[in-house]
């Protein structure tokens, strides 16, 4: 299979008054086509800031990235967004719905970025395959927390990506909702044949994937294949 | 612990008090100029007249008045002053001056101020004349040239810089020309239908100015003269700069009242958010009292500071006053710190800061610190009854100090109801505009521009404060321009050959024919010959005048009773009159007993005469007996001859009379021509020249709409300031969003547009719903105030609204130009840092 994330030598360092902090050193892994790909690593390893980077939402120091045969250091910042917008899927902690537009208006807004035809009925499809067709019109404050989740879903499979990366997906929903968006998620991922990067603590989730990285202190510890594959 | 937690939120805190500084600088400002012009107006009331006080009449003084003056020690110095026109013999230009004939050694205070110095002397001496300066500039004139006034040529001595009793705004009407008293009757100008003033002027320092005005004046009344004390001018004058300041100062206060919603808007966003914090504070044992003072302490803190920083501002503000009003003063203003002024700063800032924070600050002193578990508790119904009365005081207080600077209630309450009103419907506007765009949302429209209009929905907006401080401005400088529009309008004059441009006063009975026939071989023709006949009355109903005089309850305006009326006769009326009541008499048959006149309304009313009511007139020392035929309404503004009083023809016509030629000449070079000619001709026959009586009301509305404009700009900057304010309060929520658009793959020119659209929108409603506003405001003061038809300028429209869209637009994406161009991970660090 060919690789959809080529991840040589990363090295990020942020700068905290006079001090150099290194977040990220010698990160080197790749990820193939429909490959599910969990991150893992205790508060403060860098698994936040590895997935930033490999979505092309921050400038890297040193090393390079491939993310869908494009090296993303050669890209501009309008470079990088049409990338994501056409080829990246986005799933948050805290959700990240624009508080003004509908549950609908939420999930159309990749495809109206990118000037889509049909994008509400496209839109439209996918909130009803998430199981939120009846409550298209309520505002993200009008939603729980397993409902946004939901709608944020929808968002990111919205552009059929052709990888998804996800947040702590999780981290803000109860064990019961969580368990439902989780398997939600991996339906569609399946169903769309998505590559699937997931950021989480949740060590019974990482197992759920066919990849764990494991980080610490900015370093890969452990990069291995799990059992499922 | 008000300090540790402002800290932490201080730039948020010093955007609050910003808001506020402009205000108060204004307000400070003016207050402190207006105090500094009272001052010195005090102070050099002496040097304003020239004198301790000085006689008047527009007759030479006769026997009675000569003797009262004796008794007083007789005049020290005499004047003569009256238009006319000079021809300047270098170049061939005329002007319509004002000639004043002194003798004497006026001014005994205060000094002729001239160029060389020693010409205020040698003018006397050598016979010559003092010539304005700005008329010395305009026609290139240097001293060592010459002026004819009349018959007579008079070498010019210097140039006159000011004068005792020239004030700014009449000299530049008709610029001073001062010239030897001895040589007036010689020139010629003294005669018949000339409106002349005769002054009288007094030195005597030691004399009680109170008890001669109440002994001489009324006797002076009966001889159709007039004491005046330097007191007299100086409150005069003090009075008319007082409401000017007033007004100036009403300008300003609206600025200030435009901070304090912005002020009031910030708070409340700013303390949604410490909410949390102060049930965390109730939770560790921190009582209502403390929470509430944290916060109030904080507020009075940006309040004391905004108010002294706007005090500073103002102080320095007001030294550029003079430069400003330079136009409008008679003197040089000597400013000084006022104190008074320094304390209303500073009492403005903390009272206006914490009356308007408070219905937010309210809100801590309800919170349950049950609300650190269960988030989203309701505090509003409780607090309600506390608002309202919040509400009251901010009204009191902005009555109160309404009242204390225009003080009368009625006014005062008049400005707080008009306040109410304007910004209750902008602000309704505002809200039924958001409303009707939710209601039917533009769904075809691009995703951007749907985005951009949903922005303005956004949690914690501020859309409506944006537009009430954007709409103010647009209101406040669109108002001044339609009014600005229509006065001109109004003194504007048709420019078709048949109407007159220029007017010929003073032409005598002898000199009527000589003057036709010098208008029509240029190809001109005589449009008006206009006879006038100067009387006063005598008698009014069965009273005489003096009688009136010396009761004090009477109600007849006293105007009318000292008043010289030019009266004219012809047997129809003119386009500018309307007839009210009565029947218009065209004519009467000679030696009729009883002679009906047309009376204009306003002397009607001011005589308290009607229908039918007997009106006796001196006539040149012959009396006639009138009655009121018919009463008339005359538009007084339209640019032609109106005469309160018009009698019938067939009983004036051999009064001893002057006339009033009018023509129209098509080019300004034929005017000037014609004009010189007849200066040449007859030098006693002054000339008014239409055009340049418009040009002079266009630069005299210009010069006053500059200053209104200079203190309405001070509510654009408020309303800037307010907007800087509340885009900072939205700042992070605004990045959030479009960080996650930036995610989600939006182009840079996509978030772009959305953010330049919510900017435009805003804009555009803000000046927009500003622009109507005062459409309407601008038609009813036409239509109530000024009387007049109400046709809008297009400045406001083509200019003012989409300059003020324009900046809106700027101030805005200014704001967020940093997100526009840097990786979504970045923004987010650095602005949460």
């Amino acid at each position: 299979m060919a690789k959809i994330l080529n991840v040589r030598n990363l090295r990020k360092t942020y700068t905290s008054g006079s001090k150099n902090l290194t977040v990220l050193d010698d990160i080197s892994f790749s990820i193939e086509e429909g490959e599910t790909f969990a991150i893992v690593g205790p508060s403060g390893s860098g698994k936040t800031t590895l997935l930033g980077l490999c979505a092309g939402l921050d400038e890297i120091d040193e090393g390079g990235i491939d993310l869908c045969g494009e090296d993303l250091s050669t890209l501009n910042e309008d470079q990088r967004a049409l990338l994501r917008n056409k080829k990246v899927g986005f799933i948050f902690q805290d959700f990240q719905l624009l508080p003004t537009l509908t549950a609908l208006e939420n999930v159309s807004v990749p495809l109206e970025l990118q000037g889509a035809p049909h994008a509400t009925k496209d839109a439209m499809e996918l909130l009803t395959k998430v199981g939120l067709g009846n409550r298209h019109n309520h505002y993200p404050s009008q939603l729980s927390g397993g409902e946004q989740q939901r709608v944020a879903l929808a968002r990111a499979f919205s552009n059929k990506p052709s990888i998804l990366f996800a947040d702590e997906p999780t981290g803000n929903l109860d064990e019961e909702t969580g368990e439902k968006v989780i398997k939600l998620l991996f339906d569609l991922n399946t169903e769309m044949g998505t590559t699937l990067v997931i950021v989480t603590h949740d060590l019974e989730l990482a197992k759920l994937n066919q990849h764990v990285l494991r980080l610490k202190g900015g370093k890969i510890v452990i990069n291995e294949t799990s059992a499922i594959s | 612990m008000a300090w540790r937690d402002g800290k932490a939120s201080g730039k948020r805190l010093l955007l609050f008090m910003a808001s506020i500084i402009l205000g108060i600088a204004a307000v400070v400002s003016i207050q402190s100029f207006s105090d500094n012009l009272k001052d010195n107006i005090g102070l050099q009331s002496k040097a304003l007249m020239g004198a301790d006080f000085l006689i008047d009449s527009n007759q030479p003084a006769n026997e009675r008045v000569i003797q009262l003056m004796d008794s007083l020690g007789g005049a020290d110095a005499r004047e003569v002053n009256f238009a006319s026109m000079a021809a300047f013999t270098k170049n061939g230009a005329t002007k319509l001056v004002q000639v004043r004939g002194m003798e004497g050694g006026f001014p005994f205070y205060g000094e002729l101020e001239t160029e060389p110095a020693n010409a205020a002397i040698e003018f006397q001496e050598k016979g010559g004349a003092l010539v304005d300066a700005t008329a010395m500039l305009q026609f290139n004139l240097k001293p060592g040239d010459s002026v004819k006034l009349g018959s007579i040529t008079f070498p010019i001595i210097g140039s006159l810089i000011t004068a005792p009793g020239s004030t700014g705004i009449g000299a530049t009407a008709a610029p001073p020309i001062i010239v030897p008293f001895r040589f007036m009757e010689e020139s010629g100008l003294l005669q018949r239908g000339s409106r002349l003033g005769y002054n009288y002027y007094f030195k005597n320092p030691n004399i009680d100015l109170k008890e001669l005005n109440k002994k001489v004046d009324p006797l002076l009344d009966a001889e159709n003269a007039d004491l005046d004390t330097h007191t007299d001018t100086s409150q005069r004058l003090g009075r008319r700069y007082e409401n000017v300041g007033r007004f100036l100062n009403l300008v300003a206060f609206i600025a200030l009242l435009l901070g304090c919603v912005g002020i009031a808007s910030s708070v409340h966003i700013y303390i949604k958010e410490k909410l949390k914090s102060v049930a965390i504070l109730k939770c560790l044992g921190a009582t209502r009292k403390q929470t509430f003072l944290i916060y109030l302490l904080q507020i009075a803190g940006m309040g004391l500071l905004g108010g002294f920083i706007g005090t500073v501002l103002g102080l320095i503000l007001q030294q550029t006053f003079p430069l400003i009003l330079q136009e409008f003063l008679p003197f040089q203003v000597e400013i000084s710190t006022s104190y008074q002024s320094i304390f209303v700063g500073l009492l403005l800032g903390v009272c206006m800061s914490v009356l308007f924070a408070l219905s937010p600050l309210i809100n801590t002193w309800f919170v349950s610190p049950l609300q650190v578990l269960r988030v989203q508790e309701d505090t509003s119904k409780k607090s309600r009854p506390y608002q309202i009365w919040v509400m009251i005081a901010i009204v009191l207080f902005v009555f109160l100090f309404a009242y204390w600077l225009l003080g009368r209630w009625s006014f005062a309450a008049s400005f707080v109801a008009g306040i109410l009103v304007t910004f209750s419907i902008l602000a309704g506007v505002s809200i039924l505009f958001m409303r009707m765009i939710k209601r039917y949302f533009p769904k075809s429209w691009s995703f951007a521009a749907r985005q951009s209009l949903l922005n303005l929905y956004r949690p914690n907006n501020q859309t409506v404060v944006l537009i009430l401080a954007i709409g103010i401005g647009t209101f406040l400088i669109s108002t001044l321009y339609f009014t600005k529009d229509f006065l001109l309008a109004k003194t504007s004059f048709e420019s078709s050959a048949e109407s007159p441009n220029l007017i010929l006063f003073d032409v005598q009975t002898e000199q009527r024919d000589a003057v036709a026939n010098t208008i029509t071989p240029n190809g001109l023709t005589v449009i008006d010959n206009i006879p006038i006949v100067t009387m006063r009355m005598e008698r009014i109903k069965d009273r005489s005048v003096n009688d009136i005089r010396l009761d004090s309850t009477t109600r007849v305006n006293k105007w009318i009773l000292n008043h010289e009326f030019r009266t004219t006769y012809r047997d129809s009326m003119i386009g500018s009159e309307k007839l009210l009541e009565g029947e218009w008499m065209p004519s009467m048959a000679p030696n009729a007993e009883v002679i009906p006149i047309s009376l204009a309304d306003n002397v009607a009313n001011d005589a308290l005469v009607t229908l039918g009511d007997t009106i006796s007139f001196n006539v040149q020392g012959k009396l006639m007996t009138t009655v009121v035929g018919n009463i008339r309404q005359v538009d007084w503004a339209r640019m032609q001859l109106n005469f309160s009083i018009v009698f019938p023809k067939g009983v004036l016509e051999n009064a001893p009379q002057f006339h009033v030629l009018t023509t129209n000449a098509p080019d300004k070079k034929s005017s000037a021509n014609l004009q010189r000619e007849l200066v040449k001709k007859f030098p006693n026959v002054s000339i008014i020249d239409l055009r340049q009586v418009v040009t002079l009301i266009e630069n005299i509305l210009d010069k006053i709409s500059w200053v209104i404009t200079f203190m309405a700009f001070f509510s654009i900057l408020t309303g800037i300031i307010v907007l800087i304010g509340s885009v900072r309060n939205s700042k992070y929520q605004r990045i959030r969003e479009s960080v996650l658009l930036r995610t989600l793959g939006a182009q840079s020119k996509q978030i772009l547009k959305i953010n330049a659209l919510e900017y435009l929108f805003l804009g555009i409603l803000g000046s927009g719903v500003g622009v109507l506003l005062s459409l309407v405001s601008s038609f009813l003061l036409a239509y109530f105030i000024f009387d007049t038809p109400f046709i809008p300028s297009w400045v406001p429209f083509l200019v003012v609204l989409p300059g003020i869209t324009l900046l809106v637009l700027s101030i805005g994406l200014l704001n967020s130009r940093g997100v526009l161009n840097s990786p979504p991970l970045q923004v987010l660090r650095k602005e949460g840092k």
